[in-house]
């Protein structure tokens, strides 16, 4: 057994009108992968930010090997030994990989000037002794977002980092570099350094972790050693209650076709693309990071709008140029990234949520009060928005609640499409059926949806039909009993369908 | 930012209650002091009454200016609106005499010249709007074109010289009162209401917010970025051309040279007021009594004599402070 190296206890930290961790108890081990579970709000990116120094816990203590610390800032934490590589990672993109490495720790040559030698030739030592194949020459911005990772851990690496937290670091990266990443961290762990591990996916989690501890609301629920867990009992600690299932795919009538879009062109990534959508039919897309999924919903809604091809609503050509377009087409876009352009931040839930759909609720202009009043509480309560009130400023939302109040900003305008990109990207379990569900009402009442998703189970749980991408043309089309995780996947990598 | 939100409270909380009313406080503590330093003077009402007329055209510039902070943008343009509404309506007001700037042109009523030099400041603030929404010339850049073609107009229009002899009835929109409240502070309690109205009442305020709050988000969800910016700077030039209006009419002379530095005490008035340049963020009474503020402390430093020199040090000063609160708070 190794040691404990990390002892939090009875940690609380309370945010004005909110408890967002109620006395909880963490303990880590060295040289082993300890994986925090939880709904999104149940307090683990809380804990980490206290840990690492970037909040101060309102009570309880920290031990880190024995002695009892508080870190001021998170310069702090790093020089303590704690790393945190973040979800959203921050690296200077204009600078070298060498120099993101020692920012802030800039290594000083003759005349106390900066040495870019000195910085290259110590990042390409460190590089050399654990096996990373990067230039530290390179650009940070030149990377792709896994490389950027590795970097990252380089970092933390060369502060000699005894816990490194990662939070969600698969949810952006490809299937081979996830490899990577876990052959990576089996060899921090044989060096001794005890990596705290956050993910949603569940059989990432079994697969590499030595712990589980499992937070719910704030609250420690429970630490086990993942040998004594599955996936069941681990979803049913999480949300504290039976799932009865993750995709609750409702039968819909599937009728006309609603949206039709032929050979649609936009740049190397929109090619030549036709495809149909029915009322009441999920079409899901599916295809490797950049094979042009996004892009195609993009070019529909006018986002980016089309180099040339054609859309047409129930049978009637329609010319897209700005989303606004699209909107008064009957088309409803859900996009991938919340924070680049889904949330207005500062904005109240309330605004959040009846923005698209104005025109229809301010008549010349004019808003009519008591009705957005009116509509914004029936979708929190339809959609089960867990806020205080709707004048809270969105950004205060947990991630899940924040897409629940995307969606409804599009249920408000009546679409007759709804596309949805990554439905369920960073958000927990609970949240993640509901929104499942909620698209399957949608369906059986007659939308027509387009969902692009980077989760496999996901395409196949909730798809009617599923067109895979590759390079920007849709590789194949597969129905919902030919579509499976191999089918996809030959398609996805260029495979042809017949082949299929 | 914490994860999930917890039950509401209704308890009534004093940190929050100072963060909504802290310009308020302010604005007292300043009255005290001045009160104090003053030995009484300044709250005597006719000076009191004094303050809100001269702080009139700035409050009604800064409303229209927060429109433009609250989307990111900026006005530096006004000051320069200012004096070319200034001479162009006052041109159109000068009683009959030989000194006219038109020899010949036949009396008219006050509202043709009004009406004039509304439509030269939502014409100016039109151009600007043009510029930002159709060239994508960042706000700074257009409007810093803007201040200085339009001084640059109302000097050639006048030839540098002031349009004087105004007829009465033009005069009374800044020396005027009904009933004993002065006209200035009525037209600057009018355009607040609207304005008020416009930004929460209308899909163009929401539109505003939301635009300030994100773009990319605005756009995806069906707002027309450029429509709005285009009228939103409309309406900054039009609020500018009837606070130039107001300010020739105080002094019954239309200047080339009137409003000069105007633009920086809105913008001022605007950020005291909480208007944020991190966009999404701005309101009516916050900008109200920024405005206030900036009147009192004008006021104040007047009474006790302190030189306009050391007055703009002042000044200066208090713009920064008023930013890193905002970025205090926003952390």
């Amino acid at each position: 057994m190794q040691e404990v190296i990390l002892r939090m206890r009875d940690i609380r930290k309370t945010f004005p009108g909110v408890v967002a961790l109620d006395g909880v108890q963490l303990d880590v081990r060295s040289g082993t992968v300890h994986s925090l579970m939880g709904e999104n709000g149940a307090g683990k990116s809380t804990l980490m930010k206290c840990l690492i120094g970037m909040y101060t816990p309102d009570a309880g203590t920290i031990e880190l090997a024995g002695d009892q610390v508080s870190f001021k800032d998170t310069k702090d934490g790093l020089e303590h030994g704690i790393s945190m590589i973040h979800q959203e990672l921050s690296p200077v993109p204009e600078m070298m990989v060498a120099e993101n490495i020692w920012l802030g720790r800039e290594q000083r040559g003759k005349f106390g000037l900066l040495d870019p030698k000195l910085i290259i030739r110590k990042t390409q030592e460190l590089f050399d002794e654990w096996d990373i194949k990067i230039d530290p020459r390179a650009k940070m911005k030149d990377l792709t977002v896994a490389r950027q990772q590795m970097v990252e851990i380089a970092k933390a690496i060369s502060y000699d980092a005894k816990i490194i937290i990662m939070d969600e670091p698969t949810s952006a990266i490809p299937e081979r570099e996830v490899e990577h990443l876990h052959g990576m961290i089996k060899r921090l762990t044989d060096y001794g350094v005890a990596i705290i591990y956050i993910t949603h996916k569940m059989d990432e989690v079994f697969k590499i972790s030595n712990d589980i501890t499992v937070f719910r609301d704030g609250k420690h629920v429970a630490s086990v050693p993942a040998k004594e867990l599955t996936r069941d009992k681990l979803i049913q600690l999480m949300v504290g209650r039976e799932l009865t299932s993750l995709f609750p795919k409702l039968e819909a009538e599937i009728g006309e076709v609603v949206l039709s879009v032929r050979n649609l062109n936009r740049g190397k990534l929109v090619r030549d693309v036709s495809f149909d959508v029915r009322a009441g039919e999920i079409v899901g897309f599916a295809g490797l990071m950049g094979a042009g999924r996004t892009e195609v919903l993009e070019t529909i809604f006018g986002i980016h709008p089309a180099e040339s091809g054609d859309i047409e609503i129930r049978g009637k050509k329609i010319r897209i140029r700005e989303p606004k377009d699209a909107i008064a087409a009957n088309i409803g876009m859900l996009t991938e990234d919340r924070k680049h352009n889904g949330i207005m931040g500062v904005l109240s839930v309330r605004d959040n949520i009846t923005i698209a759909a104005l025109p229809k609720f301010s008549p010349k202009g004019f808003l009519k009060m008591g009705d957005l009043k009116r509509v914004s509480e029936e979708q929190r309560q339809a959609l089960r928005i867990k806020t205080p009130n709707l004048e809270q400023l969105i950004k205060n939302l947990s991630g899940g609640n924040q897409q629940k109040a995307l969606i409804s900003r599009w249920l408000l305008t009546v679409p007759d499409v709804l596309m949805i990109d990554e439905p369920t990207r960073g958000i927990d379990v609970g949240a993640k059926s509901e929104i499942h569900r909620l698209m399957s009402q949608l369906a059986q009442q007659g939308k027509a949806i387009i969902m692009v998703s980077s989760e496999l189970p996901e395409v196949l749980g909730m798809s009617d039909r599923v067109i895979v991408m590759h390079e920007g043309r849709i590789s194949g089309e597969l129905s919902r009993a030919d579509a499976n995780q191999e089918s996809i996947m030959h398609l996805a990598t260029g495979g042809d369908a017949a082949a299929a | 930012m914490s994860d999930t939100a917890a039950e509401p409270r209704a308890k009534f909380d004093a940190k929050s209650f100072t963060k909504t009313y802290a310009i308020l406080l302010i604005l007292v503590g300043f009255m005290v002091i001045l009160a104090i330093v003053t030995g009484g003077t300044f709250l005597q009402p006719r000076n009191l009454i004094n303050v809100v007329v001269q702080v009139a055209p700035i409050g009604i510039i800064a409303l229209g200016m927060m429109f433009a902070i609250i989307t990111k943008g900026i006005d530096l343009s006004v000051g320069s609106t200012v004096a070319l509404v200034a001479v162009v309506s006052a041109s159109l007001a000068q009683v009959q005499s030989d000194t006219m700037m038109f020899p010949g042109l036949p009396p008219m009523p006050v509202f043709v010249s009004v009406l004039a030099g509304l439509l030269t400041g939502a014409f100016i603030g039109a151009i600007v709007g043009s510029l930002v929404a159709y060239f994508r010339i960042p706000p700074f850049v257009a409007t810093l074109g803007m201040m200085t073609a339009a001084r640059g107009l109302a000097n050639i229009y006048t030839g540098g010289r002031p349009v004087s002899n105004l007829a009465p009835g033009f005069n009374w929109m800044g020396q005027g009162n009904v009933l004993g409240v002065p006209v200035p502070m009525i037209i600057f309690i009018l355009v607040a209401v609207v304005i008020w109205v416009v930004l929460n009442r209308t899909r163009f305020g929401r539109h505003t917010y939301a635009i300030g709050g994100n773009d990319q988000a605005a756009r995806v969800s069906g707002i027309s970025i450029g429509k709005v910016q285009f009228f939103i700077y409309t309406l900054i030039g039009l609020l500018a051309g009837l606070a130039g209006m107001i300010l020739a009419a105080r002094i019954g002379s239309g200047q080339p040279t009137l409003g000069v530095m105007l633009e920086l005490d809105a913008i001022t008035a605007a950020v005291i007021g909480g208007t944020s340049f991190n966009g999404g963020v701005g309101t009516v009474w916050g900008v109200v009594v920024g405005a206030l503020i900036i009147g009192v402390i004008n006021n104040g430093l007047d009474l006790m004599n302190v030189s306009p020199f050391m007055q703009m040090v002042v000044k200066g000063a208090i713009i920064v402070i008023a930013i890193i609160i905002d970025e205090r708070k926003n952390r």
